[in-house]
């Protein structure tokens, strides 16, 4: 052993001699920017499949003055949620349209939809597969990870590279962003379902698919909206960073109050999104919540019989005797898993 | 003819299991194995369900008694030997034929009901009867028939968690007899019940397997439910069936020191049966006080306490096959 402090001294000289330099950057920019001079027709290709529904919809949503937009969403949150709820998307989205910020809502709105919309049609099979297959939920996981943690700014960089500016690399980036809460919980909602259950369906002779698509599906369907609802959550907020690449909507508006350091466009564009959020929260968990939600929908779906069943009048046949009415409804639910998002009722 | 017939079967989970069951075909014990990672779930199984019985497999929790179930219906495979199913082996059989025999000749009932919480009381009876293809009245028309059969008519449009436990498991044992399968698997079916709830559902297996008569294979870790329930028991313990027979048999021949003690702890009066302790018919006089050859004995320790005289026990067709005094009656006990 020695005594002399060799190793500070070698340290402080030649750093790059002990641990060389991996050139991480380099390449990946390189592997960018092979891509895109090999696969140009490809992401115009992608461009445009991404950026016509987005136009499209961006001018639908624009369309009718803010005021009747205004009256169909509230009317929507009257059908799955109730009046109190209404009632709020009401006061709350006319006060988007009185500061001004409605077409930029509408965008950015449109934005969400599309983003969400894809990450839902990619993120669910995928995680479907990663419930089935161990292999698959290794390889993903990972890759959820980078997706998810990587500072969403980075994922700009390279969207840029691909796409140039505008709104297309906008909901790329946010789909990046958005996907993985919709795939580890799809994941995790098949798993989470009771095995014996699922070896129930096996023992009368389901085939896998109908196993899946009748009963493990069915049974993870509340963990599956949480994982939608956060998909969509986290595209509102990625869609705002994406104002930076020139998405517009509320995110150009925040893009602009930043640049002028204007306090006043910044808040209002804030608010805002604030109100976007807990509008589309609500909405896609009352969805979520299914038959136990107080909206006029669910009332109709209720009365709503199978013509196939015979109605049983009340009391007309009591069960057999000796069988005892339900009385142990504390039976612990097997299936329910509950998550953060999931708790919040109200 | 037999139903189901293991033949020197062995199911081991771990690594290279067809090693293992080599091993233990050279005398390795459980233990053996344990110690180099793999488990001896169920070491050469030898049995014969037949037609109509009720096959009752007891043994404590390890004992393999639920690994040899789910071979039966496939849902494990056997590492060795012969599982027959109406004389066809489980192990040949790929998924597609497996599922086959899931969906027209096996069906089964578990110990935690495993409802589908998502579908109504109905839906649930009928589930077999969709997974078998039939449609949609018949399905309906054969599940409210199952659902009548268990006691639970009207019932149907409820959710199985507005359900008590007892109820739950009519509708698992409703969903089961609507697949109109020969062969009913029963998990630990009655185990996760109240006494009371427990004892009903057992007279009511043992009325509808009167009616139906199909052929049961049950396993329960309470020996008197086996004793109530089967025609015949295979008792369990560290993955071997160390014996096999009648209720009167297994209670009067223990087959080792192991089976005994469990013995000990069964009320002897609720299994045997007067044909099984009756002396010679000439102990009963004419004007006897008549028992029928199948009553228990609990039943008749009140009528013998009130009649001095043998009683005469009688087949069913009235004729007199025994006897029944009370030193015969003690004796009986204090074996």
């Amino acid at each position: 052993m020695t005594t002399q402090p060799l190793d500070v001294q070698l340290l402080d000289l030649q750093p790059l001699e002990l641990v060389p330099r991996i050139e991480l950057g380099a390449v990946v920019e390189s592997a960018f920017n092979w891509l895109k001079t090999n696969f140009d027709a490809f992401f115009d290709a992608l461009a445009r499949v991404i950026g016509v529904p987005t136009d499209g919809l961006i001018e639908l949503l624009q369309a009718p003055p803010p005021v009747v937009m205004v009256l169909i969403f509230a009317l929507i949150g009257l059908l799955l949620r109730g009046w109190k709820f209404a009632l709020g998307a009401l006061f709350g989205l006319l006060l988007i349209v009185s500061m001004d910020q409605w077409e930029a809502a509408m965008e950015t709105l449109a934005l969400v939809v599309v983003a969400s919309v894809i990450a839902i049609v990619i993120g669910i099979p995928v995680g479907i597969w990663a419930a089935r297959v161990r292999a698959a939920s290794t390889a993903v996981r990972p890759l959820m990870d980078l997706m998810q943690t990587m500072p969403a700014l980075v994922w700009l960089v390279p969207v840029v590279t691909l796409f140039s500016i505008g709104v297309v690399p906008g909901v790329v980036a946010t789909i990046i962003f958005a996907l993985p809460p919709g795939v580890r919980l799809t994941e995790l909602g098949i798993r989470n379902v009771d095995p014996e259950i699922v070896e129930a369906a096996n023992a009368f002779g389901a085939k896998p698919r109908q196993t899946l698509f009748g009963v493990q599906l069915p049974l993870a369907l509340p963990t599956i909206m949480a994982g939608i609802n956060q998909v969509i959550m986290l595209a509102l907020s990625m869609a705002v960073i994406a104002g930076l690449v020139g998405a517009a909507g509320l995110g150009g508006q925040v893009t602009a109050a930043l640049a002028t350091l204007n306090l006043g466009l910044g808040f209002e564009a804030g608010i805002s999104v604030v109100i976007l959020a807990i509008f589309l929260d609500r909405l896609t968990m009352a969805i979520g919540q299914g038959r136990a939600n107080p909206g006029l929908l669910s009332l109709v779906f209720r009365r709503r019989t199978d013509p196939s069943k015979p109605l049983v009048t009340a009391g007309a046949e009591e069960p057999a005797a000796g069988i005892e009415r339900a009385h142990d409804m504390n039976h612990p639910e097997p299936t329910q898993i509950s998550t953060s998002t999931m708790e919040r009722t109200s | 003819m037999n139903a189901i017939v293991a033949n020197g079967t062995y199911k081991v989970f771990g690594k290279r299991p067809e090693q293992a069951v080599a091993r233990l075909r050279a005398g390795a014990t459980r233990d053996d194995l344990r110690k180099e990672g793999s488990t001896a779930a169920v070491i050469d199984a030898s049995f014969d369900v037949r037609a109509g019985e009720i096959f009752v497999v007891m043994g404590l929790s390890g004992s393999g008694k639920s690994t040899l179930i789910r071979m039966v219906n496939g849902l494990l495979e056997p590492t060795a030997g012969e599982l027959l199913v109406h004389g066809n082996d489980i192990a040949k059989m790929n998924a597609e034929q497996l599922r086959r025999i899931r969906r027209d000749n096996v069906s089964m009932v578990f110990q935690h009901f495993a409802l589908f919480p998502h579908r109504t009381v109905g839906e649930n009876a009928a589930y077999g009867l969709q997974i078998q293809g039939l449609p949609k009245d018949e399905q309906w028309r054969r599940a409210l028939a199952a659902l009548r059969m268990v006691g639970l008519q009207g019932w149907e449009d409820s959710i199985p968690n507005q359900l008590s436990g007892g109820m739950r498991q009519r509708v698992g044992l409703a969903r089961a007899l609507a697949t109109g399968t020969d062969i009913l698997l029963m998990d630990e079916a009655f185990s996760a019940l109240d006494p009371l709830i427990k004892r009903e559902m057992q007279d009511q297996l043992a009325g509808l397997q009167h009616k139906l008569g199909k052929t049961i294979l049950f396993i329960t870790h309470d020996l008197n439910e086996a004793m109530r329930l089967g025609d015949r028991i295979a008792m369990m313990r560290d993955g071997r069936i160390v014996q096999i027979g009648t209720p009167e048999q297994i209670l009067n021949d223990p087959a080792n020191d192991y089976v005994a003690k469990f013995v000990l702890d069964v009320d002897k009066t609720k299994v045997l049966t007067a044909a099984a302790v009756m002396a010679p018919p000439i102990l009963a006089k004419e004007d006897a006080v008549r028992v029928g050859q199948d009553a228990r004995l609990a039943d008749l320790l009140g009528i013998s306490a009130a009649h001095p005289e043998a009683l005469a026990v009688v087949d069913q067709d009235q004729r007199v096959v025994g006897a029944l005094d009370r030193v015969t009656l003690l004796e009986a006990l204090a074996r």
